[in-house]
């Protein structure tokens, strides 16, 4: 039996200062060991801690400070940065869209012109007051689909930026919503890293994948790589190998951005040469 | 008001005319609160559903446990109001976030950010023989998780395992996951009892098991 001191087998407190917080905290998220043993008893007889009421005292304070800049790092990441911009970008998107239906639908009670969608939103709200009085809410409603869908531009440009900058090879080769999606989708540029090319394939696609595993449905072909245009230009009955062309790329570019970080142009050379070829086989089928 | 199958510092307490399970601390999850007692939602909470059932959890109050995917917090803050030393594992930093906020006013109450299939990560942090590992893990292979983590617990002590059907198969029947976890549980847990939790938690099996002593 050892007495816990070992080195790669020690408990955290070991060489630690019992005052030197920052020390403790870094042994926390670095140190390891092979097996439990009985540290508060061990810390109390290595005299890091008067009592075990000491030494639980102490855990809970390096603990908390370890566990909140672990928790701090992670979510200050600049993937998850990304992630929270694009999908809060689509939730703009989507409710400016929800809400300019209901100012056409209510506007068209006051408005023989009234149009639909976000551009006669805009017009509406920068109209002269040519409207009865009580044109007045649907107005302001309409003021509001402006701003949330201008917010929405805000946010497409802060991603269009940052992505390069997060996932060179994604963003190159899918455009920097797509990658950024993506991203999103799986929850950040690590997991998407490590996700298998099929499943890259059919990303976005989970209710048909699902319907597929429990046997009442074809396998999906795509997911939401299907907005690239590689795959969205391709034959239908060419898309699917286009998508898995495409996924396979993805996934490589994907590991290349997370484990290394440096932009590698062969990379899209190789899609566009494959998709070419993919391409060049619809004519031959539907001749 | 004391039920010999719950641990000291758990009892029944009547909430708005209905009887609950609760604990004593600070609230955590918006759940109602009876004096300084706060009910236990096992429509929530895994354990909760398995001490709601019946179950025999070996849980006595006041001792050391280590609770496996502790998530926001929700459940292992009511574990810390009634056990020892409890130390909460959690991988996503997101939750962990939440976990953080629930650990302020509980001292015995370690939040740990890291990844329960290695355990070497935090073997340096976690004491030796525990009374109990609460599990509650959605990834695929539970089992294995409860059998990496068996050097943490004591040679009587319990795991207390809620398996998802759903982490492990999505497309197989509950059914035949479970038995494939009994299954790979046996090769270092002896089963003492299990049920399905569908009363509280869809596709979700407990299971009461002590460490196979050879």
């Amino acid at each position: 039996m050892t007495d816990g001191t070992d080195p790669g087998e020690a408990g955290w407190f070991v060489g630690v200062d019992p005052g030197d917080v920052d020390g403790a905290t870094a042994a926390i998220m670095n140190e390891t060991a092979t097996e439990p043993r009985s540290w508060p008893r061990l810390a109390v007889a290595s005299g890091y801690a008067d009592s075990e009421r000491e030494y639980y005292d102490r855990l809970h304070e390096v603990t908390m400070a370890a566990t909140r800049s672990a928790v701090e790092a992670a979510e200050r990441a600049d993937d998850r940065q990304l992630v929270h911009a694009v999908r809060a970008m689509d939730d703009c998107t989507r409710t400016a869209n929800e809400l300019a239906e209901r100012v056409a639908e209510w506007a068209g009670t006051i408005d023989p012109d009234a149009e639909t969608g976000i551009e006669y939103a805009r017009e509406l709200a920068e109209r002269e007051a040519d409207l009865p009085a009580s044109g007045a809410p649907v107005r302001s409603l309409a003021g509001r689909v402006v701003e949330l869908a201008d917010e929405a531009e805000g946010l497409r440009a802060f991603v269009e930026r940052q992505t390069p900058t997060v996932a060179p090879n994604l963003a190159a080769l899918a455009g920097p919503v797509l990658a950024a999606r993506l991203i999103s989708l799986v929850g950040g540029l690590e997991e998407l890293a490590k996700k298998p090319s099929g499943t890259v394939q059919v990303l976005g696609a989970e209710d048909a994948l699902f319907a597929h595993l429990r046997g009442h449905a074809p396998s999906p072909k795509h997911g939401i790589i299907y907005t690239h245009d590689a795959v969205r230009g391709t034959h239908p009955d060419n898309r699917g190998s286009a998508a898995r062309a495409v996924a396979g790329k993805l996934a490589i570019a994907a590991r290349i951005d997370h484990y290394s970080g440096e932009l590698n142009p062969d990379l899209e050379a190789e899609l566009a040469d494959r998709i070419e070829t993919i391409q060049a086989r619809e004519v031959e089928s539907n001749e | 008001m004391s039920d010999e199958r719950l641990p000291d510092g758990v009892e029944r307490h009547t909430f708005d005319g209905m009887t609950r399970l609760a604990t004593r601390g600070d609230p955590v999850y918006g759940e109602p609160t009876d004096g300084e007692w706060r009910a236990w939602n096992p429509h929530r909470s895994k354990l909760g559903a398995m001490l709601e059932l019946g179950m025999e959890t070996g849980l006595s109050g006041g001792e050391p446990v280590l609770y496996l995917g502790a998530a926001s917090g929700t459940t292992v803050s009511h574990v810390a109001d009634f056990a020892g030393p409890t130390y909460a594992v959690e991988f996503a930093a997101r939750p962990t976030r939440d976990l953080l906020a629930a650990a302020e006013s509980r001292s015995r109450l370690f939040p740990l950010l890291a990844d329960a299939r290695k355990p070497e990560t935090y073997a340096h942090i976690v004491e030796s023989d525990v009374d109990a590992i609460v599990q509650d893990v959605a990834t695929r292979g539970q089992a294995r998780v409860a059998l990496e983590n068996a050097r943490f617990l004591a040679d009587d002590g319990r795991l207390l395992l809620a398996v998802k059907a759903r982490s492990e198969d999505v497309t197989r029947d509950p059914a035949a996951v479970f038995d494939d976890v009994r299954t790979a549980l046996s090769d270092g847990y002896e089963i003492i009892e299990d049920q399905r939790l569908d009363d509280y938690q869809t596709d979700h099996l407990g299971i009461v098991a002590r460490p196979r002593t050879e």
